[in-house]
């Protein structure tokens, strides 16, 4: 993988990927895609890169306390949505019974709780993928 | 119960099963992984074309994004610490 | 040798059979009678847009009417990195031996 074509193919595509999977997870409710979807496509970005340029480039685009940090706090940040429902009095991740505001339907700001959620999801499958590669990688052969 | 009749969307099926089945027996037959892993990649991307046809862009991305980069990535970063041939 | 193979490929061939008569039995493709469009998939189809405000129908059901799903679905990718990490990184901290 230390081909001098490759590396530059890779420099030139992977910030779109990168990009085209945050806006899959951003617009994951109003157009095809979704927060699973896009993630993986984040997080792909990143092991193609690491990939490609060696373990260590890829850790310093990406360091491991970003990844702890998103890793241990997604499924946190899921919770606390869910919260909003209880607090305002309905069952416990209510969207439409909590009294949020639905929004315009096809504006990037409607659907109330559900952008938020898909947010979290997305950044946690991202960071999942990531650091599964990560680990098989540093293994030594 | 209706008759049967074909639109063009079931011959496009048709043909995308057809070259399903094909990759699916070469992954049999191949002996180097890193070259069944390709073919596996193929499969894949004859089965999002299948999503595609059936109206599901939502599998369709996520079966390109999983099936096709994901699993080959994760052969080639497996086969740095292993055997290559079967 | 011979004998065994020639058993086998009978054997793919009785299964392969037995799985078609099954897949003869389904129902057409995409007709409007089919038992899965029952009144389940029809209160999804016309009240996603007012429940949960958004278009896209596959994010209404996964996020806001299947959402402890999907929560679970976060916990099981969590403990799958986990048990990669937990497996994969203690010869490393036992202090370099293998």
């Amino acid at each position: 993988m230390r081909d001098f074509i490759l590396k530059r193919v890779a420099a030139l595509i992977l910030p779109f990927i990168c990009m085209y999977g945050l806006y899959v997870i951003f617009h994951g409710h109003v157009s095809p895609g979704g927060s699973f979807a896009g993630g993986i496509i984040v997080g792909l970005s990143f092991i193609a890169f690491a990939t490609i340029y060696g373990l260590e480039k890829g850790r310093a685009k990406l360091p491991e306390t970003v990844l702890n940090w998103t890793e241990s706090y997604g499924t946190l940040w899921y919770g606390i949505m869910g919260m909003v429902g209880i607090v305002k009095g309905a069952p416990f991740l209510a969207n439409k019974l909590a009294g949020v505001s639905l929004g315009a339907p096809g504006a990037l700001s409607s659907g109330g709780l559900i952008s938020l959620i898909g947010l979290g999801v997305g950044i946690r499958v991202a960071s999942t993928m990531v650091t599964l590669f990560f680990t098989m990688m540093e293994e030594e052969p | 119960m209706s008759i049967l009749y074909f639109t063009a969307t079931d011959y496009r099926i048709m043909v995308l099963l057809l070259i399903l089945v094909a990759a699916s027996l070469a992954l049999y037959f191949i002996k180097d992984l890193l070259h069944a892993v390709i073919v596996y990649g193929a499969y894949s991307l004859t089965m999002a074309l299948i999503w595609l046809q059936m109206n599901t862009p939502d599998l369709a991305i996520t079966e390109a994004a999983a099936g096709i980069c994901m699993t080959v990535l994760m052969m080639v970063v497996i086969f740095r610490t292993s055997r290559r041939e079967e | 040798m011979r004998l065994r193979n020639l058993l086998f490929l009978l054997m793919a061939l009785l299964a392969a059979y037995v799985i078609l008569i099954a897949v003869a039995e389904l129902p057409p493709y995409g007709m409007p009678d089919n038992p899965v469009h029952n009144q389940v998939s029809e209160r999804y189809i016309t009240g996603a847009l007012e429940d949960a405000g958004v278009l896209n129908m596959v994010t209404a059901i996964v996020l806001d009417y299947r959402a402890y799903d999907t929560m679970f679905e976060t916990i099981v990718l969590f403990t799958a990195a986990l048990a990669v990490v937990v497996t994969l990184k203690t010869a490393e901290r036992k202090g370099g031996g293998k």
